[in-house]
C-alpha cells in the first residue's frame, strides 16, 4: 500500500500552476496532500530530494508496448517498467498490435493486462480503420466505450481522403483525438531514409518530407472542415512545422509532437548503415532538426513523445533495407531531451517538464501533469546533474534498439511514483 | 611467405582490411590501387610473374545475379593462385531463410579470406565488414557503390589519356539508381576530373550537385564538351515505376546515336559498365566502333581485382603467421 511520503528539499516544478520553488512535497493515501490537512503527529517517510527536481509524472503519448502479439519484443510488464525507469507514470499504447486493437475486447484485454502486470498507467488507443487497413471505419464509439483515449492507425496512415473525412467527422462526434502518422505512401513509396544528400550518397531509397507534409496539409484541411481534434505524430520536417504553425494561427484544432531522436539527430547518422537509426519517419536534414527545435520551443509542437518501438536484435541485425523501422526511447527520452534542449539553453527545466507531462495530459485529455493537492500522486524525481552512459544492456525494456548507445548524457530519473507507490528507484 | 610477393611493401600505403567504396578512400589510396593495378596489367601483358595468393580462399557471394563481375573476380583470384568458391542465391542458405550474417560467419568459419559480396541491399558489405574477420570486397551493393567498377573505369581512362586530373567526363542515364555512377563520381572527383551528370530529372535529382558535379537534363550541349562518356544501363522497370514514359522517348533524349557521336570530339572515349543493351543506351555499331573502350574496361577489371586481392591479402598472411 502507498504510504506517507515527504519529499524534502527538492526543486518542485509544477507546470500546471507555474510553481517553481524549493520545498517539500507530501504524499498520503496515493495523493498529493497539504500536510496541514493531516494530524500533526502523522509520521512521514522522508525522501531526500535536495539538489533534485520533483515533477509531475511524465506522460509518453506514443509508445508501442507490443502486447498482444509480440511479447518477444516487449510486454506490458517490461514496457511499463522501462517507462517507470524513464520517469513516466503513464503511457499511451499504440494499437498496431497482433491482433490490431480495433475491437472493444482487445482494448479490454489490454486494460486488464495493464492492471495485472503494468507498473504505470496504460492508456490504450484504438484503430481508426478495421485492421489498420485504411479501408473501413473501425467501431469507434464502441472503442471509446471500451476506454480508449485516442484513435490512430499509427505505423500506417489512411490514404483515402474520403474515408479520412468520415473518420474525422465520426471522431469529432465522439470528441476523441486522432493521432495521425502522417505519410502519403505513394510518395514515401518504399523509402527507408530521408530523401536528401545522404540517401543519394548511401544509395538508399529516399522517403521525401513531402510524404509527411501532404498528409499534414490534408488533415489540417479536414480538421478545419470537421472540427476533429487532429494530433500530428512525430513531426520530422521543417515544412510540417510551418504547416502546423500556420494552421494554429488560423485557429485550427491541431496539435503535434516530436521525438527526442528527431530533435537530437540528423540523417548524417546513417553513414554507417546502422539500423538503430532507421525509423519512420526517418531522421531529417540539419534544417529539419533546426525547425523542429524552433517548433518545440515556440509551442508550434506541443510536446515530446518517444515513439518507443522495440524490435528484437535479430530483426534489426540484417541488411538496412530489410530491418524494421523503429527504436526504443522510454529510458533515454528525458536525458536526450535535456541534452538537446536544456543544455543548449533552448528550454529551461520548467519548459521541458511541461512538454513531458502537463501538455501531453492536456492534449490527450488524460489525468496527470500536476502536483496539486488532491491529485493522484504521480511524480518523478530527477537529478538534473547526474552524468551517465547509455547502456542498452541495462535497459528494462526487452529490446535494445537504441541509436544512443554509448552516449554520455546528463540528467537521470532517480525515483518514479504512481499513485503514491514507488515504481522505480535508482 | 612475403618473399613470394616482392612487390608488396609491408606497412605500405594500403591499410584497409576491406574495400567497401571509393567515397571513404583518400585520393592517395585510390592512386595506390590504380598504380598496383597498372603494374599487374603490365605484368600480364609482358607475361611476367604475378604475386601469389596460394593458400588463400576467396568466396564469391553473389546474392544478386551477375555474370561479368563474378567471372572477373573469379578470374582475378585464380590467376593469383587463390582458391575460389562460388555461391549464388540459389546455392546459398539465404533462400532457406538463413540471415546474411549467419551465412558469412559460416563461410568465415570455413576459412574464407576474402568475401566478395554482390547484394541488392545498399550497405550489405558494411554490415558484413563489421561482423567478420574476412576481407569484404564490395562487388556492388544496391544503388550505393561498385568500387572495383569505379577503379577499372579510372584505370581505363588513365591508360588511354595518361591522366584523370582535368579530364571532362559525362555520365549519362539512370544516375539515381546507379552504384556505378556513384563510385565513378567519387573516384573521378577525388582525382580532379570534371564531371557532368546527364539524365531526366526523375533519375537525376538536384541533390547530386552536392557531389561536386554539374547536372544537365539535356545531352546535346554536353556532346562537344566531353572527353569521356560513360553510358549507364537503363532498366526497364524504371519505366514501370513512371520514371520516364517510354523507352523510345528515353532513347530519343539520351541514347547515343551516330549523329550525336559526330558532335563529340573525335578522340572521345565511350564507356559502358555492361551489359550493354544495344539500341538503347548506345546504337549497336558504336559499341563496337573505334571510340568504344568497353572491352578495355573488361580487361582493366581483371587487373584491378587482382590488385585489390593482392593488397588485402596482407591482412590474411599476417593472421596466419600469427597462428
Amino acid at each position: 500500500m502507498s504510504g506517507f511520503y515527504r519529499l524534502s528539499g527538492g526543486r518542485i516544478l509544477d507546470p500546471s500552476c507555474g510553481r517553481d520553488e524549493v520545498g517539500d512535497l507530501f504524499v498520503a493515501g496515493g495523493r498529493f496532500v497539504d500536510p496541514v490537512s493531516l494530524p500533526a503527529e502523522t509520521s512521514w517517510e522522508w525522501i531526500d530530494a535536495s539538489g533534485r527536481i520533483v515533477t509531475p509524472g511524465l506522460i509518453d503519448a506514443h509508445v508501442h508496448l507490443r502486447e498482444p502479439g509480440e511479447p518477444q519484443k516487449e510486454t506490458i510488464a517490461s514496457g511499463t517498467r522501462a517507462a517507470a525507469a524513464g520517469g513516466f507514470t503513464a503511457v499511451v499504447a499504440m494499437p498496431n498490435t497482433r491482433p490490431p486493437a480495433d475491437q472493444p475486447n482487445t482494448i479490454g484485454w489490454i486494460r486488464e493486462r495493464a492492471r495485472e502486470q503494468g507498473v504505470v498507467r496504460v492508456y490504450p488507443t484504438g484503430c481508426l480503420s478495421e485492421g489498420r487497413k485504411g479501408e473501413k471505419l473501425a467501431p469507434l464509439a464502441s472503442l471509446r466505450a471500451a476506454g480508449v483515449v485516442a484513435l490512430t492507425d499509427d505505423g500506417g496512415c489512411i490514404q483515402d481522403a474520403g474515408l479520412m473525412r468520415r473518420v474525422m467527422e465520426y471522431a469529432a462526434m465522439l470528441d476523441l483525438p486522432i493521432l495521425e502518422h502522417c505519410e502519403e505512401s505513394s510518395v514515401s513509396a518504399g523509402g527507408v531514409v530521408h530523401e536528401g544528400y545522404w540517401s543519394a550518397v548511401l544509395g538508399l531509397r529516399g522517403w521525401p518530407s513531402l510524404a509527411e507534409e501532404l498528409i499534414v496539409s490534408r488533415d489540417i484541411l479536414l480538421a478545419e472542415l470537421t472540427g476533429a481534434r487532429l494530433h500530428c505524430q512525430h513531426l520530422s520536417s521543417a515544412g510540417s512545422v510551418r504547416l502546423v504553425r500556420e494552421a494554429k494561427r488560423r485557429g485550427v484544432r491541431v496539435t503535434a509532437e516530436v521525438t527526442p531522436h528527431h530533435l537530437a539527430l540528423t540523417d548524417e547518422a546513417l553513414a554507417d548503415y546502422d539500423t538503430n537509426f532507421k525509423m519512420n519517419p526517418p531522421l531529417g536534414s540539419e534544417a529539419d532538426r533546426e525547425a523542429l527545435r524552433e517548433g518545440i520551443v515556440d509551442g508550434t509542437i506541443d510536446f515530446i513523445a518517444s515513439d518507443h518501438a522495440p524490435h528484437c536484435s535479430f530483426e534489426k541485425e540484417v541488411e538496412f533495407d530489410r530491418a524494421p523501422f523503429g527504436i526504443v526511447g522510454l529510458e533515454t527520452m528525458l536525458a536526450v531531451a535535456a541534452e538537446t534542449l536544456v543544455k543548449m539553453k533552448l528550454l529551461d527545466w520548467p519548459g521541458l517538464v511541461a512538454r513531458l507531462s502537463t501538455i501531453p495530459a492536456r492534449v490527450l485529455g488524460v489525468p496527470g501533469g500536476t502536483l496539486a493537492a488532491g491529485a493522484p500522486a504521480d511524480l518523478a524525481v530527477i537529478d538534473p546533474n547526474l552524468q551517465w552512459t547509455v547502456n542498452p544492456q541495462a535497459f528494462l525494456s526487452r529490446s535494445r534498439n537504441t541509436p544512443f548507445a554509448g552516449w554520455e548524457v546528463q540528467g537521470r530519473v532517480m525515483l518514479t511514483m504512481v499513485e503514491g507507490k514507488i515504481v522505480w528507484r535508482l | 611467405m612475403a618473399s613470394e610477393n616482392p612487390e608488396q611493401i609491408p606497412g605500405g600505403r594500403w591499410r584497409r582490411r576491406h574495400l567497401l567504396g571509393l567515397q571513404e578512400l583518400e585520393k592517395e589510396e585510390i592512386l595506390f590501387l590504380l598504380d598496383a593495378a597498372d603494374g599487374i596489367a603490365r605484368r600480364l601483358e609482358a607475361g611476367r610473374e604475378l604475386p601469389s595468393l596460394r593458400g588463400l580462399t576467396a568466396v564469391n557471394l553473389f546474392i544478386e545475379p551477375s555474370t561479368r563481375t563474378r567471372v572477373s573476380f573469379e578470374l582475378a583470384a585464380k590467376r593469383l593462385g587463390a582458391s575460389v568458391l562460388e555461391i549464388d542465391q540459389e546455392s546459398s542458405s539465404i533462400r532457406k531463410g538463413e540471415t546474411l550474417k549467419d551465412t558469412a560467419r559460416n563461410l568465415e568459419a570455413m576459412g574464407a579470406d576474402f568475401l566478395v559480396l554482390r547484394h541488392s541491399a545498399a550497405g550489405a558489405p558494411h554490415f558484413l565488414a563489421d561482423r567478420v574477420r574476412s576481407s569484404v570486397i564490395n562487388a556492388g551493393d544496391g544503388a550505393h557503390e561498385h568500387p572495383t567498377q569505379g577503379l577499372l573505369d579510372l584505370l581505363t581512362i588513365r591508360r588511354r589519356l595518361g591522366r584523370i586530373d582535368g579530364v571532362r567526363v559525362a555520365i549519362v542515364g539512370d544516375i539515381l539508381h546507379s552504384r556505378v555512377a556513384r563510385s565513378d563520381i567519387w573516384g573521378l572527383r577525388k582525382l580532379g576530373a570534371e564531371v557532368t551528370l546527364v539524365g531526366p530529372r526523375t533519375l537525376l535529382p538536384e541533390v547530386f550537385r552536392r557531389f561536386g558535379v554539374r547536372l544537365s537534363s539535356d545531352l546535346d550541349p554536353i556532346l562537344p564538351w566531353a572527353q569521356v562518356m560513360i553510358l549507364l544501363r537503363i532498366q526497364h522497370e524504371r519505366q514501370r515505376e513512371g520514371m520516364f514514359p517510354s523507352l523510345g522517348e528515353y532513347v530519343s533524349l539520351y541514347g547515343l546515336s551516330d549523329a550525336r557521336l559526330r558532335r563529340c570530339p573525335p578522340e572521345i572515349l565511350l564507356m559502358h559498365p555492361g551489359p550493354v543493351e544495344r539500341g538503347v543506351e548506345i546504337e549497336s555499331e558504336l559499341a563496337d566502333g573505334p571510340s568504344s573502350v568497353i572491352l578495355d574496361q573488361v580487361t582493366s577489371g581483371v587487373a584491378v581485382r587482382m590488385a585489390v586481392f593482392s593488397e588485402l591479402a596482407r591482412f590474411h598472411r599476417r593472421d596466419r603467421e600469427g597462428m
